[in-house]
């Protein structure tokens, strides 16, 4: 498990995360490391491409992209839809293996298995014969080091874990519930915890607030954004809305229609914490237009790499 | 009209209903004058239960026992082999003609065979009564674990799961009301294999008691074999839901659930 990007800290709380030392001894995303001296590369796609099926029937979803995401850094892809944003995440989580390049995640070929990534899908996808305290705590069924520990610490310290996020994302006291007795946002904020719970430092959110409705999308903004400057992972975050994208990330990276590449890749200077009324300033609204324009022409563009 | 009150009162008249049914029986032969030696009256047969009851109690748990022990080992084949074709293609291909032609045999003609190989007695028994019930429990964990949604099973494979832990953490409880809906179904089953080979090749049990009943025209105690089977057939399938509800009431959610849940 002891990767370069991987903090191993057994049983500690999310809370004292940043202080652990990564083998190198360097700080795992602290803020109080300059830039230069981060442990470089988080996820790397270096000319990967993907195409589903062979032959005649064969559909190119990705053209060779290379994209490198630094540790701790926050990264929003967008574009217009079917442009391959989704495959960019199954790619980075070991769902999709690439058909031609590499795709290295905490410096490991991602085939490998046992990467501590963390991942929430649009749908929250709950187990539903399993409570809602029992979904948020599967990651430490399956993943080293907690999984080991599972059976001893599953009633205690993993429990208290469990319900210390729950109640940060608001859903104090519905740990016991079942999936189908929870309303849609509320099993989004529980997707986020199963999500985060095994401190993954690298986390993959494919339109995790594509459902929701505006305001309790805007909540969950700000507690993800909260969640980030504690305990700074590496988030690749893919979206269609420009307003969450602006609001959340550091940087923002911009796709072509089908198959797609990056041909847009640009920081987002606001400082943070950032507000929601932040997202309504002209700064914020003319990266918005720009951004908007963008993906417009990338719908409309000619597909010519299509045939190739 | 509060929902407590409707619930006993659907019970009450489903109740009574049964009730009827066996009344219209002990009416139907009154009128007509019916012999014992067709049809006895229900209440012929109660007569014959009690007064046989010691005599026909060693009986009731061979019964018992046999489909029971090959209820159990019917289940652990079944759920196996449904796990492996669930899983994998080449078991699929592979498995389900032979399951299908397997089971498309009468049991009947295979309880000789058991019986040239075990002898006759128990082991047929119990092996004639496995091969009639563990085919519906493959069926179902089979379909259960091949329509599992993807999106459940890349919860796990995005952590990097194994496919043993897909299996345990997510094919298998997916499968759980598969499993139960074949439980009640299978375990109706294991007491007609039971029956069936008792009949044809013991000295022992229901069916046996049954058949030297028949030869010696004694109709009410072979009702009253047959009411035993109802019974314990009953019985167990009874068992069986009561399990059932409390293992997978996430897949009925049934309103006193939500209670049960909390």
């Amino acid at each position: 498990m002891a990767s370069p990007l991987h903090t191993v800290s057994s049983m500690t709380s999310m809370q004292n995360r940043s202080a652990d030392a990564t083998p190198s001894g360097q700080q795992a995303g602290s803020p109080a490391v300059p830039a230069d001296r981060r442990p470089a590369i988080a996820i790397e796609l270096s000319r990967a491409a993907v195409t589903f099926g062979q032959g005649a029937g064969a559909l190119p979803a990705l053209s060779e992209t290379t994209l490198r995401i630094a540790d701790g850094e926050f990264v929003a892809l967008v574009g217009p839809s079917g442009c391959g944003k989704s495959t960019i995440l199954r790619l980075a989580s070991g769902l999709v293996q690439p058909t031609a390049g590499a795709v290295i995640v905490g410096g490991r070929e991602v085939a490998a298995k046992a990467l501590r990534v963390g991942m929430a899908f649009q749908n929250p996808t709950m187990l539903p014969w399993m409570t809602i305290e029992q979904n948020v705590m599967l990651p430490l069924k399956i993943v080293e080091p907690f999984r080991s520990q599972f059976r001893s610490q599953r009633k205690s310290a993993f429990r208290d874990k469990a319900h210390a996020l729950l109640e940060q994302v608001g859903l104090k006291g519905f740990a016991g519930r079942y999936p189908w007795q929870l309303s849609g946002g509320m099993l989004q904020r529980a997707n986020l915890c199963r999500a985060l719970i095994h401190e993954p430092r690298v986390l993959l959110l494919d339109e995790p607030f594509g459902a929701l409705d505006q305001f309790t999308r805007e909540e969950l903004w700000s507690i993800l954004q909260d969640l980030w400057l504690a305990h700074r992972p590496t988030v690749l975050l893919v979206t269609h809305d420009l307003r969450e994208a602006g609001f959340l990330a550091s940087r923002i990276c911009v796709m072509s229609a089908r198959p797609g590449r990056v041909i847009d890749d640009s920081a987002v200077p606001f400082a943070r914490p950032r507000s929601i009324a932040m997202t309504f300033e002209p700064d914020f609204v003319a990266l918005n237009q720009r951004l908007r324009d963008l993906i417009v022409e990338a719908r409309t563009m000619p597909m010519t790499e299509a045939g190739a | 009209m509060t929902m407590a009150n409707q619930d006993m009162k659907r019970k009450a008249w489903a109740a009574g209903l049964i009730l009827a049914f066996f009344a219209g029986w002990e009416l139907f032969c009154l009128v007509t004058g019916m012999s014992d030696l067709v049809l006895p009256r229900p209440t012929q047969i109660a007569e014959v239960l009690v007064a046989r009851l010691p005599v026909l109690w060693p009986h009731i748990l061979q019964t018992l026992a046999t489909t029971m022990a090959g209820f159990v080992l019917g289940v652990a084949l079944g759920v196996v082999l449904g796990a492996f074709i669930g899983v994998s293609k080449v078991a699929y291909d592979t498995a389900y003609p032979l399951l299908i032609g397997f089971s498309s045999i009468p049991k009947v003609a295979v309880v000789p065979i058991f019986v040239l190989w075990f002898g006759s007695g128990t082991v047929p028994a119990i092996l004639t009564s496995l091969a009639i019930c563990f085919f519906p429990i493959v069926v179902n964990i089979a379909t259960g674990l091949a329509t599992t949604e993807p999106e459940l099973e890349d919860v796990l494979k995005a952590l990097g799961a194994s496919k043993m832990d897909i299996l345990w953490n997510v094919g298998l409880p997916r499968t759980m009301p598969f499993l139960f809906a074949s439980l009640k179904v299978a375990v109706t089953y294991a007491f007609v294999g039971t029956v069936l080979a008792e009949t044809v090749a013991s000295n022992r049990g229901i069916g046996n008691v049954m058949m030297s009943a028949s030869s010696n025209f004694d109709v009410p105690l072979v009702f009253a074999g047959l009411f035993i089977l109802a019974a314990l057939g009953v019985a167990l399938y009874v068992a069986f839901s009561l399990v059932e509800r409390r293992v997978t009431g996430w897949a009925t959610r049934k309103n006193d659930l939500v209670a049960s849940a909390q």
